[in-house]
């Protein structure tokens, strides 16, 4: 039976239900990888304290062992799985896996009741999750392209592409909804555990769903013919006819996706908060707008992929992004930069607060000054220093801490800003689902397809914060160091060093994809 | 054309032991010198993770090219 046979014999009923249960489990295991990263803060105070080395060490286990090392584990594992015993039972056993996880990480007692029972527990849980994540992409993408007519494989699997910013769209709602039913304190105490509750009862639901599917039409033939092979991972990463392909997936498509959606989904909001100092929540609904404005064009670049090549649309994405990120940035910057505003005559605002410091006679001064700009940006500027009346004790190094809100004209570009980095995001991203599915035959798509997914994603694209962190750090430093020495600056804007990252990431895997990618074949061929 | 994609094996060689230099000298080295425990799990996964990936996969990326095998 041919997958037009196949194509043929579905109904479009059908074919819509494969891509809602398929979507609607993926969607809700990124909402429940999300909510953890989302709340790390709250979660790192009830679980984590910074005071105990061991607990911090933990912390910081959770937070690099779950992003980079377990996906691809999870990848090998479930893909093993699914290529040996059928794509359904696979991510439903990921779907079950992450649902059980979210859930009990709300229901740990904090590190107060249990002591480091808590933190191993739920280390434990977030490993559990970085694991399904990594099984659960391959096999929905699989599970869906297996269905789909080979004329649209692009646009069917362009659905899966969705969820992971409908994840982290959706996971922003329910933390702000959850925030504005309660207080703050009531929030910081138990209410942050309703996001993590409420996956269970998504999580049931989707599961009903997605038990009554039927097995992946070409997955069925392949096992009933005796296609299937003993060893998938053997045969995907010990043949050379096979691993090349997973290579070339990698270093010529996801490992730029990857650099290409962390620096449009997370770099950008890290960007607003950490060096434009634009205040959190507005940070938040720039990038949620943007999301919500950008998603519908993962289905747009699936169909056009499915008319035009996927190679074209993907690397043109890739290749655009790399060339445009410093002047986006920079606009994004100086959007942000009060320096080149007006302030506005009379209107500066200043208040000093003095508070007692726990357990001491010494007194924390806050002062805090509004200014005011003509565009209507607002910056509020907040100095704190301890002081003492006795005269012996000196005074400790003035903190200060800017915060800015932009004025509409400027919330709207860079909303605009944002929304163009996330349409590249969509352009790279998707096709990407059927790009890798038409690479590898049925009896170990789920395997190698699995793996250069997470890699590039969990590795290359996980690895942005830290590495663009640590560029901006150094050209941060080399410039203190040429000030002090009365030099000339080496860096005329260290800001935008770590887009270096990206750019140089993004440049290797276009010119490998444009060398050696094959952009004709679509074909599903086994 | 296939001449163009043979030879550029040699550069995805070199950049996967550049990749491995910058992640063990520049990245994992200083942070095992730290010597506190934060420190030690990024480190780790730098020498023992991430540079076998890259660096690995790069070079062989780059040998199956430098072999012909990305003919088209």
């Amino acid at each position: 039976m041919s997958q037009n046979e196949i194509s043929e014999g579905f109904d479009g009923k059908k074919l819509r239900k494969v891509i809602a249960a398929s979507s609607v489990g993926t969607l809700i295991e990124w909402y429940d990888f999300y909510i953890f990263g989302s709340l790390s803060v709250i979660i790192a105070t009830k679980f984590f304290p910074s005071d105990n080395p061991t607990a911090a060490f933990l912390s910081t286990l959770a937070t690099f062992a779950a992003g980079f090392v377990v996906r691809p584990f999870g990848a090998l594992f479930f893909g093993r799985l699914g290529d040996l015993l059928g794509r359904k039972y696979t991510f439903l056993v990921t779907l079950l896996i992450m649902g059980f996880s979210t859930f009990a990480i709300g229901l740990i007692p904090s590190y107060s009741s249990i002591g480091f029972l808590a933190p191993i527990l739920v280390l434990t849980l977030r490993l559990l999750q970085g694991l399904a994540l990594g099984g659960e992409y391959g096999g929905a993408a699989t599970y869906v392209a297996e269905h789909a007519e080979p004329n649209k494989r692009g646009l069917r699997t362009a659905w899966i592409q969705t969820t992971a910013s409908l994840g982290l769209f959706i996971s922003l709602l329910v933390i702000l909804a959850t925030k504005k039913s309660m207080s703050l304190e009531a929030f910081n105490d138990w209410g942050w555990r309703i996001p993590f509750l409420i996956s269970i009862v998504m999580v049931g639901i989707s599961y009903f769903i997605r038990k009554n599917m039927d097995e992946s039409p070409l997955f069925a033939q392949a096992k009933h013919e005796g296609k299937i092979v003993a060893n998938p991972l053997k045969e995907s990463f010990g043949k050379k006819l096979n691993f090349k392909f997973v290579l070339l997936a990698l270093f010529g498509a996801t490992m730029g996706q990857g650099v290409v959606w962390y620096t449009g989904q997370f770099y950008a909001l890290s960007f607003l908060q950490k060096v434009a100092n634009i205040e959190f929540e507005q940070s938040n609904y720039i990038i949620a707008i943007s999301l919500a404005a950008g998603t519908g064009f993962f289905i747009f670049f699936g169909w056009l992929s499915d008319k035009i090549g996927r190679k074209g649309i993907m690397l043109a994405g890739m290749l655009i992004a790399i060339c445009t990120y410093r002047p986006i940035y920079q606009a994004m910057y100086e959007l942000a930069d009060v320096s080149l505003k007006t302030e506005k005559p009379n209107s500066r605002q200043e208040r000093t607060d003095y508070h007692l410091i726990d357990g001491t006679v010494n007194l924390s001064k806050v002062t805090r000054t509004i200014y005011s700009y003509t565009d209507g940006t607002q910056l509020l500027e907040e100095r704190t220093e301890k002081v003492s009346h006795l005269p012996s004790v000196q005074r400790e190094k003035i903190v200060f801490k800017k915060t800015v809100h932009v004025g509409q004209h400027a919330f709207w570009m860079l909303i605009l800003l944002v929304f163009v980095q996330v349409l590249y995001v969509t352009m790279v991203y998707g096709p990407i689902a059927a790009f890798l599915v038409e690479m590898f035959p049925t009896a170990i798509r789920y395997t190698s397809m699995s793996l250069p997914y997470h890699i590039g994603n969990g590795i290359f694209g996980g690895l942005l914060p830290a590495v663009a962190t640590y560029l901006a750090a150094k050209a941060n430093t080399a410039n203190e160091v040429a000030a002090a020495a009365g030099q000339s600056l080496p860096y005329a804007k260290p800001y935008l060093e770590g887009l270096w990252y990206p750019i140089i990431i993004g440049g290797v895997c276009f010119v490998i994809g444009l060398l050696y990618i094959n952009g004709k074949d679509r074909e599903i061929n086994d | 054309m296939n001449n163009i994609r043979r030879i550029a094996g040699a550069i995805w060689i070199l950049l996967g032991i550049a990749a491995a230099y910058f992640l063990i000298v520049e990245q994992a080295i200083p942070l095992f010198a730290k010597g506190d425990m934060e420190s030690l799990v990024p480190a780790i996964i730098y020498t023992f993770i991430l540079s076998p990936i890259i660096t690995g996969g790069m070079c062989v990326f780059g040998l199956y090219a430098l072999q012909n095998e990305y003919e088209l």
